[in-house]
């Protein structure tokens, strides 16, 4: 056997704190070596060059290159011996700059670390089989989670092209919260106006099934092959027999229904379509708030319904979708007003959240447009907006910025003017975080020409002196604390994850953040992949997000999906588990602790049971190969022999 | 024996200025079968001007007193006064480091170990006693009263040593008044600081914020406030006649104790509470008292109306 | 006004030491103002308390040492529970009247009075008694008027309830008490050597 061994500089990187020189040395001496040397940008074409020309000179069998950590650079190593011959994992990598040269100064005991991780990586590669990847055939249908801006983008740009679809939308109609704007910043354009003509596309296109009012049940496969159980929630209205008349909302008794669609800003009726341009519109039943549910008799909507489309006994239903792809578009949610004690929480009827004044401000919200105030329905005329209601606030556990606030609210100043002439705004800002094309300028103008004041500094408490509302900050720029008498306070309350969030990233085996946001695969290069192939981030639920942003990645991640699917056949990792049929035992413990359900019992010739792991699903986790009490399945390229070789090559040192 | 037991600290101001606070305290806790017991020799919890100079000095002053109940194995320590609880509760804080404990205890004769948690009389009273007992107890409602409950600045704070309630809008002398029956209404200066700390030093800059205090009381609908703090007590029963001279208003709000509020709806006579020692009489409007059984007739008279 | 020379007069030793005593960091602080926003008496302060911490980062020790601001906190404890930056601001007071007594600068005398007769009071009986308190912040500070007018303020109206007491109550912890001041002075003297 004949290794080669290649020391990256990295530039300063690695070489700054490592004594790269010393370490080729050292690996020079062990056993199976017959080539170490150190170079710059080992990554670079010429670096690439070398090892291809070393692995002939030296007529190497087996490479190791210490650099960076394998998640940066081990396909473009496996790709270079694969070009001079070599089986691709007779590759190894030591990671000497994430775990060794950018974490320490010590420039001895750093090198002397790396010395042991290199010795680690020439035992495993010794040990390293020739591995082959199978092929498989690819489902050329795309999921996407969420019917949002990002996620109908998403959904649009992949049945244009040609895709099948099938979009999943938790509530009752698509749109998300742009559906809920009235204008959109920095061009006030109508927000349900430029994006109705979206979700009527939506709603028609041939090539995208809308399962409305649904939820994901449960993921199983893997790229190129999932199977998705979906939950079609009851809705209490057979949506094939409704044809959105809206008589049933007209007639029903109980008008005290909390509505979702306009954040409570008014009641609803029981049962309801969300809005006017509602995609589908159709008619839902809110049992929490129906009589029919709560007290076992009413009954009006069945008999008024013309198409008898009303069913009470409806029950969820359990729908299966097979994919090839996920676009998860989940979206966020907003802080609940409630933990801002020190603002009344929502003890006060005139202390409202952003969105809820957003329903105020629109034409088909339950004012119908005329700005109220909810205690006693008066034209306000001192409107105080307030910044980073929760964000930026780490003693609430929100210490990011929420990124479109100080754009909403200085486009809510300004159709404040526009609705009511007299009116006058006050907005308290920390910063004003403006960078988007026209935004600064948008903000200027909320001040110069509508008049908006400004004030620079936090609101530390809101309380209701007669019919006002006191909110007392602070101006840091005048060195004084400030008190205004309000008729209403506007709050531009954090974005937060989406509520469960957190649920969802585990059906989808993805990572997420301290925020419950979802992680990217790399922040700059990767922006809408995730960490698990195939499955792809679009729009706010990786974090806030303007519309602008969220349709631009909802587009993005309809181009990674198309040019996933523009192969008919995908290579699988070989580095999955294996049983050893001889020493398995058949105890099916592997079976139990396979988060993939890869594996399945097996009955051999002989009639003996054994595991059997399916290599498509197969994640190459490894969490069987721990749990086996006899060893018989292993994990290919990270077999027990492979890992305590490294392990005992650090023990001898 | 009695059910519960305490080891008690009234505190300095409930031996002069504020007694009715300690007498109404031990009354309503005598009608709540629970036993106070006074650690002997107990000194001055060393309050704000203490930590003002130095936190060892502050923390020793307050720990010798932990270590007084320490040594009576005793869990917890109740006081009433928010100060002194603060005291402590920055005390015990501050002594889980181990070089700070070193020096405060180097201090003391009798070292303190860390072991006793102080908790609010308010406190105990609303999660160990519970408002069912409370409310099981109550034998008049007393219908003339409007109360603003004000729990003063460090009754709640700051959250990460207070541990109770919630600071912005706590809730527990809310819920506690109106198991009596009493009405209470929605107070937002609950935790406005009543500037009690300056009166001696700094008159105008207390009675101003006192009258804030009074003032968002009346706004509120109130005729009375309940305190839980011995020194705003003093400063809003106080300082009436005063800032109505300064400011031409007509304030003559009685600033009662929440425990005598307790005691009265537990059918205690005034005297047992010393009503008298407060100074903006409260006479005219505990005037009218229902017997509970009473009121409840009332309101099942209501309730009959209203599902009819 | 000049401009503040910042390569000169920003006292770096100032930011170090406080941040040794006191534990906090004054880098937290955004200036989002909330401290001053809460502050309920701040119309008093010379410098509201977010330049008392905007003062701290840029280390203007003598600025902040003669502040009034600094005596006048009440640690009432608003700023610390609303800081979006969980900085506890009342102790970063607190810490700043520390550094102030060592370095004899006091911009509110009166108020230091107050708090070292309130102290001296639970020296001598161990607890804090009023009478004594009051007297000897009139005696030992001069503060005669002041103190006279109070006293005919509140005697008559306590008096009368049989609220003040003109003897102090007997004690048992009377020279332990003494002790910790007597020791604490020590260690003072002590640490003022090192």
């Amino acid at each position: 056997m004949r290794v080669g061994v290649f020391i990256c500089h990295c530039g300063s990187n690695i070489a700054g704190t490592v004594d790269v020189a010393r370490v080729a040395a050292e690996a020079r001496k062990i056993p199976g070596v017959a080539f170490a040397t150190n170079y710059m940008y080992t990554c670079s074409e010429p670096g690439q060059d070398e090892i291809k020309a070393a692995i002939k000179r030296e007529n190497l069998d087996r490479i190791v290159v210490a650099a960076c950590s394998p998640r940066m650079h081990e396909n473009t190593f496996r790709k270079t011996i694969q070009k001079a011959g070599l089986n691709k994992y007779f590759l190894e990598m030591a990671n000497i700059r994430e775990h060794i040269a950018w974490i320490g100064n010590d420039k001895e005991l750093n090198t002397e670390k790396a010395i042991d991780a290199v010795s680690m990586a020439i035992a495993k590669v010794m040990q390293n089989k020739p591995l082959h990847a199978t092929s498989f055939k690819i489902n050329k249908r795309v999921l996407v989670i969420g019917g949002g801006v990002a996620g109908m983008q998403a959904a649009l740009d992949c049945a244009d092209g040609g895709l099948d679809v099938v979009l999943v939308e938790k509530s009752p109609a698509v749109g998300g919260i742009m559906a809920r704007l009235d204008k959109t910043f920095p061009t006030i354009d109508c927000s349900i106006c430029i994006l109705g003509p979206k979700m009527v596309d939506v709603g028609q296109h041939e090539k995208i099934k809308l399962f409305a009012y649904s939820e994901i049940e449960e993921i199983k496969g893997y790229i190129g092959n999932y199977q998705i159980k979906i939950r079609k929630k009851a809705t209490y209205v057979d949506w094939e027999k409704c044809t959105g008349c809206g008589l049933c909302m007209e007639k029903c008794p109980s008008k005290n229904s909390y509505d979702y669609f306009n954040f409570g800003v008014a009641p609803t009726k029981a049962i309801n379509i969300p809005f006017p341009q509602a995609i589908p519109k159709k008619a839902k039943i809110d049992p929490n708030y129906c009589r029919q549910f709560l007290k076992g008799k009413c009954g009006v909507c069945a008999k008024i319904c013309p198409t008898g489309a009303i069913n009470y006994e409806m029950k969820d239903e359990i729908v299966t979708e097979e994919v090839g792809a996920i676009v998860v578009a989940t979206g966020y949610g907003l802080l609940d007003q409630n933990i801002l004690t020190e603002y009344g929480g929502t003890r006060y009827p005139d202390v409202i959240s952003g969105i809820q004044y957003e329903r105020l401000l629109n034409a088909s919200g339950p004012t119908s447009g005329h700005i109220e105030r909810p205690s006693d329905h008066t034209e306000p005329k001192t409107i105080v907006f307030v910044s980073c209601a929760g964000s930026r606030d780490k003693s609430i556990g929100v210490p990011y910025c929420s990124g479109f606030c100080c754009m909403y609210i200085a486009k809510q100043a300004i159709l404040t003017k526009d609705h009511i002439p007299d009116s006058q705004s006050y907005v308290f800002y920390m910063d004003i975080r403006s960078p988007g094309k026209g935004y600064d300028e948008f903000t200027r103008r909320a001040q110069e020409e509508y008049g908006a004041q400004y004030i620079r500094g936090r609101v530390s408490k809101i309380y209701p002196k007669g019919k006002k509302m006191i909110v007392r900050g602070a101006d840091t720029l005048l060195g004084t604390q400030v008190e205004i008498e309000a008729d209403l306070v506007v709050l531009a309350t954090a974005a937060i994850a989406a509520e469960g969030a957190a649920e969802m990233a585990e059906k989808l085996h993805i990572s997420y953040d301290t925020f419950g946001f979802y992680v990217e695969s790399h922040p700059k290069l990767r922006p809408v992949e995730t960490n698990t192939s195939g499955v792809f981030l679009a729009g706010a639920c990786q974090g806030p997000k303007d519309i602008p942003s969220s349709v631009g990645q909802g587009s993005a991640a309809a181009a990674k999906v198309l040019s996933l699917f523009s192969r008919d056949m995908l290579e699988s990792d070989p580095a999955i588990a294996q049983v050893n049929t001889n020493a398995c035992v058949g105890c099916l413990k592997c079976l139990k602790t396979c988060p993939f359900q890869a594996i399945v019992e097996d009955t051999l010739r002989s009639g003996k049971k054994v595991a059997k792991v399916i290599e498509t699903v197969c994640a190459g986790c490894g969490v069987c190969t721990s749990t086996c009490p006899c060893g018989a399945i292993q994990l290919q390229h990270f077999t027990d022999n492979q890992l305590l070789s490294e392990v005992s090559a650090i023990c001898q040192m | 024996m009695a059910e519960k037991k305490y080891a008690y600290y009234s505190g300095c101001s409930q031996e002069t200025s504020s007694k009715e606070y300690d007498i109404s305290l031990r009354a309503v806790m005598k009608a709540l079968d629970v036993e106070l017991v006074e650690p002997e020799g107990w000194s001055c919890c060393g309050s704000t001007p203490a930590h003002t100079v130095n936190h060892v000095l502050a923390a020793a002053l307050a720990a010798r007193n932990l270590a007084l109940v320490e040594k009576m194995n005793m869990p917890v320590l109740t006081t009433p006064c928010p100060s002194c609880l603060t005291a402590f509760k920055e005390a015990n804080h501050r002594m889980e480091n181990d070089s700070f404990k070193k020096d405060v205890n180097s201090l003391l004769d009798n070292p303190y170990n860390g072991t006793v948690d102080a908790k609010s009389s308010l406190q105990i009273i609303y999660e160990d006693i519970g408002l069912e007992t409370i409310a099981s107890k109550v034998k008049y409602v007393f219908t003339e009263l409007k109360v603003a409950p004000y729990y003063g600045c460090i009754m709640n704070r700051p959250p990460a040593l207070a541990k109770f309630d919630d600071p912005e809008n706590p809730i527990a002398m809310d819920k506690i008044l109106s198991a009596l029956g009493l009405n209470v209404c929605d107070f937002a200066f609950k935790t406005e600081c009543c500037g009690a700390g300056y009166g001696y030093t700094k008159k105008d800059m207390m009675k101003e914020l006192t009258y804030k205090v009074l003032d968002m009381a009346r706004d509120a609908g109130a005729n009375c406030i309940a305190v839980a703090c011995p020194v705003c007590q003093m400063n809003l029963d106080l300082n009436q006649k005063e800032i109505n001279k300064d400011r031409g208003s007509d304030f003559n709000m009685p600033v009662i104790y929440f425990t005598q509020l307790m005691g009265l709806a537990f059918g205690c006579s005034p005297k047992e509470l010393a009503i008298k020692k407060l100074i903006v009489n409260p006479d005219k409007l505990l005037k009218n008292r229902m017997l509970k059984s009473e009121t409840d007739k009332g309101q099942d008279k209501e309730k009959l109306k209203a599902s009819a | 006004m000049d401009a503040l020379n910042l390569t000169e007069k920003t006292d770096w030793t100032f930011i170090e030491q406080f941040k040794k005593e006191s534990g906090d960091n004054p880098s937290l602080c955004y200036q989002c103002g909330n401290c001053t926003a809460g502050c309920p008496y701040t119309h008093y302060f010379d410098y509201p308390v977010s330049m008392i911490m905007r003062l701290l980062q840029t280390g203007q020790k003598e600025t902040i040492l003669n502040s009034k601001a600094i005596w006048l906190c009440a640690t009432c404890e608003t700023c610390t529970t609303r800081c979006p930056c969980e900085i506890d601001v009342a102790h970063v007071m607190d810490v700043l009247r520390h550094i102030a007594r060592r370095e004899n600068k006091v911009a509110e005398k009166g108020v230091k009075s107050f708090y070292d007769s309130f102290l001296k009071s639970v020296k001598l009986f161990s607890r804090m008694y009023e009478v004594g308190m009051i007297m000897i912040y009139m005696l030992r500070y001069g503060y005669m008027l002041s103190a006279a007018k109070l006293g005919m303020d509140i005697g008559p109206k306590f008096l009368t309830r049989g609220k003040l007491s003109f003897f102090p109550h007997e004690l048992m912890g009377n020279a332990e008490v003494a002790r910790i001041f007597k020791k604490y002075r020590k260690m003072e003297k002590e640490r003022a050597k090192k």
